[in-house]
């Protein structure tokens, strides 16, 4: 067994998890684990500009590779700052590890300069999290760690490592497997649980899959595609679901909930059945909880069971992993003698009703000649890109555009922050997407608000050449805010007129990028072409129709039929 | 509904504080906690009391369990249990006529006196809540100085050892 430093088991454990890159900023506290990544030198490690920025980044790495993102970051502030990008992982449970300096263990609880209990501030928006006290706990804590952060429901895992045990020596020995007698998440489903569920479909004539961002972490999209085409069942995403099931599909009716489209909460509203993958009916999805889907059964098939009877009743629980589940569904279905041709026959009345009402309201928005309609331009660059791009979204209009109008057919591809919304997400993880994806096209749609909340990530962008995309989408409002005022507040728009507005091409320029605007119809076209064909970071702004909003919308606490339609 | 919850967690720095943070962050109610070491000292035992219909108690149990820290929680109250708490209660006792009855409602009680003073008694009490609650409703109109309670404790019976 060989000696090393905390500082080294730190970077040769990054190494045995398979760790490439880190996002990460330096400080007083954290100094000694730079040095030992400097010395070994197989680890890319980003500088951000911000700790918020490198928890994104991380988790917006996870999400487009499905590997654990990791970030580094200093004591007190450094691990302050990181607390937001910490949460947003949390609430998508996405798997990143974050490792935060500490003061010396001498000094913790002294108020020592730069010493904030982070632990403790981060034990509610954590799977997990550790202090380490012992150089001889640190092999064993950080086996836990990206364990417990990737298996099961994913989430993020903070280590505590104070500048000490940094430099304590010890017996370096990296556990190969790890079992948790306290942590053992469920994965296969039980199957009796499955038979009922199939014997319930097998019922239904008016079935709903509702499928969330499970599927995607688990990697079930394949199996998803297989059962929803073999019981011809339509299907509707979550936010966090889309592109686990292809945006493209016939079987697809688009996102539910409160932007959802006409069709896919008519048919939540409708529905007899409704087979819940890996979503965990949030009140943005289920609007008015008591008038929530009336006529159905419910089956819920999660990986954690806290989500299953949170929110709604169910009938058939199903804890496991989305991917076994739904092959198992499968099979079960088949053992029994399934029919395509049957299960046609049995939804066909369904399936005309939903088509009845795509046909009454599909997703549009009224066409300006004379202004730039954000829609319009969502439409553009889909069909410019379409299929090659990883979008990444900042948080309110601009996200809820690119959800309905970009239609994602690939898993991983669409990242964005659902549940906890925050703004400033979309340009750290597009770092974290394109230094996973050199070659891809990666795309960050904004909105001229939250891109500033973030804006100071371009110098990362730029000092790593990645040669991201940004689309601001500018209507000089904070324009989510600014509709719910215009709906529900007799049109007061208090603060969220933005009556400064920076000039984004100036900015671009500013940071040795590529700025280019459009302001008119006509300049889309041109605008997207020349901005996704340039080789470098292209920063490009679309001076959008002030008040469009977004619709359908179904006001906060209001039932699924009560939609407010363009 | 009043559930008494046995929860076996690690024994580790910032376990009982996940606990709590757990219910206060989810608005959950504690009516009591309770948390001492077990004979396996890398555990902790932790009986909690809570109140709820089902469906939150539901929640409770899969919240807890999803803890990485907690290793096993059982709703006690679901079958036969014993449970126990224990109060010192200071009672004013300076009149004589006050005395023997602290006294009497002691013996009634098989509560312990544990110290006397001129003007006081401090008895120890076991049992029940239900039991520490009617020793305490007597002993309100007499005057009661200062109460200390451990919190509950509980078990099941026969062989379903946690």
């Amino acid at each position: 067994m060989t000696k090393m430093a905390g500082k080294q088991i730190i970077v040769e454990a990054l190494k045995k998890e398979g760790v490439e890159v880190i996002f990460g900023y330096p400080g007083g506290a954290i100094i000694d684990i730079y040095d030992a990544l400097a010395k070994d030198g197989s680890i890319k490690h980003v500088l951000v500009r911000h700790e918020q920025g490198a928890a994104h980044a991380a988790d917006g790495y996870a999400r487009a590779t499905g590997r654990v993102g990791v970030c580094l970051v200093t004591s007190g502030p450094g691990a302050t700052n990181a607390v937001t990008g910490i949460a947003t992982a949390n609430m998508d449970s996405i798997p990143i590890v974050v490792l935060t300096g500490q003061v010396p263990t001498a000094l913790i609880g002294n108020d020592a300069f730069q010493e904030v209990d982070i632990v403790g501030i981060t034990r509610p928006c954590t799977k997990h999290n550790y202090l380490v006290k012992n150089v001889k706990d640190l092999p064993r804590i950080l086996k836990e760690a990206f364990y417990v952060a990737r298996s099961g429901r994913p989430g993020p895992v903070l280590v505590d490592i104070p500048k000490d045990v940094q430099n304590a020596v010890t017996d370096f020995h990296y556990p190969e497997t790890i079992t948790l007698r306290s942590y053992d998440p469920v994965k296969e489903p039980h199957i009796k649980q499955i038979e009922k569920a199939c014997r319930q479909m097998e019922e239904s004539k008016k079935p709903v899959l509702y499928v969330g961002g499970g599927v995607i972490s688990s990697g079930a999209h394949e199996e998803l595609r297989a059962l929803a085409e073999e019981i011809n069942c339509p299907v509707t995403t979550t936010l966090m679901g889309i592109g686990g099931f292809p945006g493209t599909h016939p079987q697809n009716i688009g996102m539910l909930g409160m932007h959802g489209t006409y069709c896919a909460n008519m048919a939540m509203a409708n529905t007899d059945l409704i087979i819940a993958i890996g979503a965990r009916f949030d009140d943005r999805v289920t609007g008015k909880i008591e008038a929530f889907a009336p006529h159905a059964k419910i089956i819920h098939v999660d990986v954690d069971p806290t989500s299953i009877q949170k929110n709604v009743r169910v009938d058939i629980p199903i804890v496991g992993d989305c991917k076994l589940t739904l092959a198992k569904m499968l099979k079960c279905l088949k053992d029994n003698g399934s029919k395509p041709e049957a299960w046609k026959a049995k939804h066909q009345a369904w399936w005309e009703q939903l088509r009845a009402w795509e046909k009454r309201h599909p997703l549009t928005y009224k066409k300006d000649p004379n202004v730039i309609k954000p829609q319009y331009v969502i439409e553009r660059l889909y069909e410019m890109t379409k299929g090659r791009a990883i979008i990444t979204t900042e948080v309110g209009q601009n996200q809820m555009w690119t959800a309905q109008f970009y239609k994602f057919d690939q898993p991983r591809t669409f990242l964005t922050s659902g549940g906890l919304g925050t703004m400033g997400y979309g340009l750290p993880a597009a770092i974290g997407a394109q230094m996973a994806f050199p070659d891809k096209l990666v795309i960050d749609v904004a909105g001229d608000g939250s891109i500033q909340m973030n804006i100071q990530e371009l110098a990362t962008a730029m000092q790593e050449k990645l040669p991201i995309k940004i689309v601001i989408l500018n209507n000089r409002f904070l324009g989510m805010v600014r509709q719910w005022q215009e709906l529900f507040y007799e049109k007061r728009y208090v603060a969220t007129d933005f009556e400064f507005t920076p000039d984004f091409i100036k900015i671009a320029e500013a940071y040795s990028a590529k700025g280019i605007r459009a302001t008119n119809p006509d300049d889309v076209d041109k605008v997207l072409k020349e901005g996704l064909e340039y080789p470098g970071l292209a920063i490009m702004e679309f001076v959008i129709a002030r008040e469009e909003g977004v619709f359908p919308m179904i006001p906060a606490g209001k039932a699924h039929t009560e939609m407010l339609l363009v | 509904m009043r559930h008494t919850l046995s929860i076996l967690l690690e024994n580790s720095p910032g376990a009982l504080s996940r606990v709590a943070g757990l219910f206060s962050g989810r608005g959950f109610n504690i009516e009591s906690l309770c948390v001492a070491s077990t004979l396996d000292s890398t555990l902790s035992h932790m009986t909690l009391v809570t109140i709820g219909d089902d469906a939150i108690i539901e929640q409770i149990i899969k919240q807890l369990n999803r803890l990485v820290d907690v290793y096993k929680v059982t709703d006690v109250s679901q079958d036969e249990f014993v449970e126990r708490e224990m109060a010192l209660i200071k009672v004013n006792a300076a009149e004589s006529e006050t005395r023997s009855e602290v006294l009497r409602i002691c013996e009634i009680f098989r509560c312990k006196i544990v110290d006397v003073t001129p003007k006081t008694y401090t008895l120890e009490v076991t049992g029940p809540e239900s039991k520490l609650k009617a020793v305490i409703d007597l002993l309100l109109p007499i005057g009661i100085k200062e109460l200390a309670r451990t919190g509950t404790i509980a078990m099941q019976r026969e062989q379903k050892n946690i």
